[in-house]
């Protein structure tokens, strides 16, 4: 077998193991939902869903390893920024943490909203220049 | 309805990180994923009970703060933006951390939301640290060497040992307005933070900003256990993920482990070795390289952060569409790490206009280099090192480069002979076949580009 063979033949495989993968993903993207629904009828019975947070969390991370083994490399950063954006998720964090304050506590006030402000910071700059940025990006048809 | 609205932002928080994925659906992509955030955000405050004045006063500074500085970053300044907009991030779960313990809701604080708490803090401390000292040696505001000092690693191992204490006395004990181990634990995150990223040198720090990324999103997932909230679980561990795999692939770029990178030290003068070259470089002028050239049927442009420090991208862009005009064939041969942030050569030469379909990977340009007549080197150096293939010896060794010694002719722009940013000698600059076009790049390429026009 000489090399272009060998290329041709790994090629093949590497693109049997894609499909592969874009099945996988659309199964845990299904068991995903799932699990959020779960644990949505967990939430309203009662506390103790630690197990299933962890489900949840085992899942997302190897969603995440999946989504982003293929990104080629020209996307590396906004790929970066985009995704540091979404870590700015814990703007949720934040208004919960400003949800039902005890009266007279200043001291929470003072840090929920100081994380309010930095993690909006996180999500809207994130966004923004990860859009700036792609907007750069033209293909030769775009012109 | 809250939760189902979380489900949504989720699913569309892994459709956009999908679609980022690919240049032509990128953009949309991060339309989608800032959508899903919209609705976590209102879904969220769909409840009662919020202190609606700090809330919108806390948006409404942060998101202006954002706003202008994403308008106003130069594309060149694009791997500090990065750096500070993470550090935000990691504050922001310190913040969160913190204040649920003061703010415990109905439940109280159990063993199940002391620990993840904890978490939050010490990992949204580390990534708020180690981004400053990341920008400031981005933006030069301190030296990029690294620095480092006799017993670093036993006061690192020190300092995380006291967090660790710290962590367990504070899930013994965690009330109290001013709970001590709590204030600890920020502190010595904080201290934490620095001691890791002040040895890693600056050319390494595409792996840290791609590390730090990731430890943004665990902070944000560990905020996450505190609350039992799934929506930033899911998205903390996506964007942890993501991270990782990126720390990753600049790492095996490099051809070093990721032990490697954190605690070597790469770069500083002790481990700067290999055989010393000998010869002579021989310099070029504008006019001889404007002949050269004009007479050669394929050119790779290979930049690297001396174009970044030039602002010598749009120049780069004229030349290339000259000779395009001129019927010679141009590429740009990218190297995964080069510049300061995976990826940071295509977002400068996008910013350029240079259609990504220019834009090549090592492996699909070097089978080509010995048929190619030119390669012009802009400001790269470690990454065009012929040392890593051929000397055993080089710390570089192994590293996959751009074999541009190998093209007919290579023409280097540089501002003096002095070594790259890793401290390491390049026998490229004598090869029998290298000129070296010293100077600013910018003025050297704008030179170039002058004698094309007047022709």
């Amino acid at each position: 077998m000489n090399n272009s063979d060998l290329l041709i033949s790994m090629q093949e495989k590497i693109d049997a193991m894609q499909d592969a993968l874009v099945g996988m993903e659309a199964r845990i993207a299904g068991l995903m939902e799932e699990a959020a629904a779960t644990e949505q009828v967990a939430e309203t019975a009662s506390s103790g869903n630690m197990g299933l947070t962890l489900f949840v969390f085992a899942l997302a991370i190897f969603l995440g390893v999946e989504l982003i083994t293929k990104v080629p490399s020209q996307l590396h950063t906004p790929l970066m920024s985009g995704s540091n954006a979404i870590s700015g998720i814990t703007i949720v964090g934040a208004l919960v943490a400003l949800q039902n304050v005890p009266a007279d506590s200043p001291m929470v006030i003072i840090l929920g909203t100081l994380a309010v402000i930095t993690a909006s910071v996180n999500v809207v700059g994130g966004y923004l220049v990860t859009d700036r940025m792609l907007g750069m990006f033209k293909s030769k048809k775009e012109g | 309805m809250q939760s189902f609205a979380y489900i949504i932002a989720s699913i569309l928080f892994i459709i956009g990180l999908k679609q980022l994925g690919s240049a032509a659906t990128a953009r949309r992509g991060n339309m989608i994923s800032a959508v899903g955030m919209l609705l976590a955000v209102i879904a969220t405050l769909a409840g009662s009970g919020f202190s609606w004045t700090w809330i919108i006063a806390g948006m409404l500074i942060g998101g202006a703060i954002g706003a202008i500085a994403a308008k106003k970053v130069e594309m060149t300044g694009m791997p500090e933006m990065v750096a500070l907009f993470n550090g935000s991030g990691g504050i922001a779960s310190l913040f969160v951390g913190w204040a649920s313990q003061q703010n415990p809701g109905p439940g109280g604080l159990t063993t199940a939301s002391e620990i993840p708490l904890f978490l939050a803090v010490l990992i949204g401390g580390v990534t708020f640290t180690g981004s400053l000292v990341a920008w400031a040696k981005l933006s030069e505001k301190i030296d990029g060497k690294p620095i480092q000092f006799k017993g670093q690693q036993i006061v690192n191992i020190a300092v995380l040992a006291a967090i660790l204490i710290c962590g367990v006395l504070f899930v013994m004990n965690s009330g109290g307005t001013w709970n001590p181990w709590l204030l600890l634990i920020v502190l010595l995150s904080f201290v934490f933070g620095i001691m890791v990223v002040i040895p890693i040198g600056g050319a390494d720090m595409p792996v840290v900003i791609a590390l730090l990324n990731s430890y943004s999103g665990l902070a944000a997932c560990a905020a996450g256990f505190i609350i039992s909230n799934t929506v930033l679980i899911v998205s903390g561990s996506l964007v942890g993920a993501s991270g990782i795999i990126l720390t990753g692939i600049m790492c095996k770029a490099m051809n070093r482990s990721l032990g490697n990178v954190l605690f070597s030290g790469f770069g500083s003068a002790s481990s700067s070795g290999g055989t010393a070259v000998e010869g002579e470089a021989k310099p070029i002028s504008a006019d001889d390289t404007y002949y050269i050239l004009e007479a050669a049927s394929s050119v790779v442009f290979v930049p690297g952060y001396g174009m970044a420090v030039a602002q010598a991208q749009h120049a780069v862009k004229e030349l290339a569409a000259q000779l395009e005009e001129n019927g010679t064939e141009v590429s740009f041969a990218i190297h995964p790490v080069a510049g300061r942030m995976p990826g940071h050569m295509n977002v400068l030469l996008a910013e350029a206009d240079v259609p990504y379909e220019q834009l090549v990977e090592p492996e699909d340009v070097n089978p080509n280099m010995p048929a190619t007549d030119v390669a012009v080197v802009i400001g790269a150096n470690d990454v065009v090192n012929p040392a890593a293939r051929t000397d055993e010896a080089s710390p570089l060794y192994g590293m996959p480069v751009i074999n541009v010694d190998q093209a007919k002719t290579c023409i280097v722009l540089k501002r003096s002979l002095r070594p790259g940013y890793a401290g390491v000698e390049n026998p490229l600059f004598f090869c029998e076949n290298t000129r070296m076009l010293l100077g600013d790049a910018k003025a050297s390429v704008q030179a170039l580009v002058s004698q094309f026009k007047e022709d």
